[in-house]
């Protein structure tokens, strides 16, 4: 069993390692991770350091990207607002998986009754438009970045719940499960040390497709005034405040735009690379 | 058919009823009293009290949700906590904003997916294939609201003829009304076209990658002859199809993009309420767009039933 996936690996990494578009999203990922952990260390200025005498200035020597309506560095701001967007999105995924996953093997694997309720649940929660859900649950929870990613995470759980379910529900009638039940084992064992590894590969790519939409969504709900709450940032708040300064200062609103199309292209390639790999793997003979 | 829309029906009333326990439980999600909370901070220990009681949040939760439930089924939705107006009036004078934004950016995504998936079909993997598809990858990680503003940017500030924000209703001229509409149906539109490009390009290209196909090309038709007499008719389902399941992402993208061009529809509404924490407002929202995308899931049903009737009796299509 172990030399098997030990094999499948190979390939899969193999086969992903050829694509140059995938390689080059990484490239990206890494270089933003490193910047969300070490924004303190690398940027140039305090994100919050307001300078009066110089608002809404281009570039310089002191300010390498200019100033924003209250003269602080908007390099510094974006630098800091990679950690905020990332951590905020990683907080919705994580809500996502931890919601979705556990339901999804349980419903996968008992079937019935467990299944209809929970495939129910998640219908009606897909059924409703995901911003409007998210800023429901978030307003009702009051306004912060953590109440608002929490909302994320729920509207995103449905769609975790169907890639463990569905992966679940194929592997269960195997002849290893089988075993493993007769073996005695309990049915959170099972789930644990036996189905859950098996349908790991679509959760992760899952999980970086949602990476991508939580960036998104962040935005969107920071824009909205429902997440990061001022004086922080995130790529959304930037943006958010730069809107009033667009004829005067219009890089102020191009620059966070950019960064978060970055950012979320390179979580999709990714996801969508490994999915293609995952495809082809699957359709040649083993 | 009967059956099956029966069926369909009874589908979508279960959906309604779980969206409506959800929808429900988010008065329940709110930190501390509802009661202090909405009778204000210095009210007193009477005045809570009464709000209390005059809500019926003394009464046990199954017994609040049957009563709002049997009155959302009727069409009453409660009052604002902002202005005390009746939520269901508040939702009908902004739903025909959202659903003619919805609209558009609906023919919008048709406009532009249906040249661009079929050129892309053309030749799978071709360098056309490639620019498409690269396109689309770059459109579904653009946030929404961020196109807007580059298009006020671009067109707006440039171009008189497009207004940066504001609505006019039909009854003011065609005109005026589709003006009003042209940018934020383009930013809504944009991401919208991604999936039925995608879908359009897939379905046409194992369409014509068929036998009848070979056959026709053989005959020495041109080839967008062959995709417009042969191919279309087969394509046609599954982006029908996505086209109707992109409803909910419409709604949902429609409250960011009519925050950008401050179209009075359903998404300032919601944005509106964030900062008032107007619950049963936003419970409306919540109901009233999911009604509406269920709806359209039910036609979208009907329309497959319509467009591959073979497969009703269970026969090969």
């Amino acid at each position: 069993m172990t030399a098997i996936t030990a094999a499948r690996r190979d390939t899969l990494g193999r086969r992903l390692a050829g694509r140059r578009d995938v390689a080059v999203a990484l490239g990206v990922l890494a270089v933003l991770t490193l910047v969300a952990l070490a924004a303190p260390l690398i940027a140039p200025h305090d994100p919050v350091d307001q300078d009066l005498l110089h608002r809404l200035e281009g570039p310089s020597a002191a300010h390498w990207l200019g100033t924003d309506e209250s003269g602080r560095d908007v390099l510094s701001r974006l630098l800091h607002g990679t950690r905020v967007s990332l951590g905020a999105s990683l907080l919705a995924v994580s809500v996502a998986t931890v919601c979705g996953v556990p339901l999804g093997l349980l419903a996968g694997y008992l079937g019935r009754g467990a299944d209809l309720v929970l495939s129910r649940v998640a219908d009606a929660l897909l059924s409703i438009p995901g911003l409007v859900l998210a800023i429901a649950i978030a307003t009702a929870l009051g306004p912060s970045l953590t109440n608002a990613m929490i909302a994320v995470g729920v509207v995103y759980a449905p769609g975790f719940y169907r890639v463990a379910r569905g992966a679940t529900m194929t592997v269960r009638g195997q002849t290893y499960i089988q075993a493993a039940i007769t073996t005695g084992c309990s049915t959170p064992r099972i789930l644990w040390r036996h189905v859950l590894p098996n349908v790991g590969t679509p959760l992760i790519v899952k999980v970086f497709l949602t990476f991508g939409y939580a960036i998104l969504a962040e935005a969107s709900l920071s824009f909205l005034g429902l997440g990061v709450q001022p004086p922080l940032a995130s790529w959304g708040s930037m943006l958010k405040r730069a809107v009033r300064y667009l004829e005067q200062e219009p890089m102020l609103v191009i620059l966070p735009g950019l960064v978060i199309l970055v950012a979320v292209l390179a979580f999709n390639t990714v996801g969508d690379g490994l999915r293609d790999a995952l495809a082809r793997r699957d359709r040649e003979p083993s | 058919m009967a059956i099956f829309l029966l069926r369909r029906l009874a589908g979508a009333v279960v959906v309604l009823f779980v969206v409506s326990v959800i929808t429900f439980g988010l008065s329940l999600l709110i930190p501390g009293d509802p009661a202090i909370h909405i009778a204000g901070e210095h009210a007193t220990r009477e005045e809570i009290a009464a709000v209390r009681t005059g809500l019926g949040l003394d009464q046990p939760v199954a017994v609040r949700y049957l009563s709002w439930a049997t009155a959302a089924v009727t069409g009453d939705l409660g009052t604002s906590l902002y202005n005390s107006q009746p939520v269901t009036e508040i939702l009908l004078e902004r739903l025909p904003v959202t659903l003619s934004l919805a609209v558009a950016a609906m023919a919008v995504a048709v406009l532009i997916s249906l040249p661009l998936g079929t050129l892309a079909a053309l030749r799978p993997g071709g360098r056309l294939d490639r620019v498409i598809s690269s396109g689309t990858a770059l459109a579904v990680a653009t946030p929404s609201f961020w196109l807007g503003l580059m298009l006020i940017l671009a067109l707006a500030l440039t171009v008189p003829v497009f207004p940066a924000t504001g609505f006019r209703p039909l009854t003011d001229g065609a005109g005026a009304f589709a003006a009003h509409l042209a940018l934020p149906a383009m930013t809504l539109g944009v991401a919208a076209a991604v999936e039925p490009t995608r879908q359009l390009r897939a379905a046409l290209a194992d369409v014509l990658d068929t036998d009848y196909i070979r056959t026709a090309r053989a005959k020495g038709l041109l080839p967008l002859t062959v995709v417009r007499k042969h191919a279309v008719r087969n394509a046609a389902v599954p982006f029908v199809t996505v086209l109707g399941l992109e409803t909910g992402q419409l709604l949902g993208g429609a409250v960011v993009v009519e925050a950008v061009f401050g179209l009075p529809g359903l998404g300032t509404l919601a944005e509106s309420t964030v900062t008032r924490q107007d619950l049963p407002v936003l419970q409306g929202i919540v109901i009233t767009s999911t009604v509406v995308v269920v709806a359209a899931n039910l036609a979208v049903d009907l329309a497959y039933r319509w467009l591959t009737p073979g497969q009703e009796t269970g026969a090969a299509a």
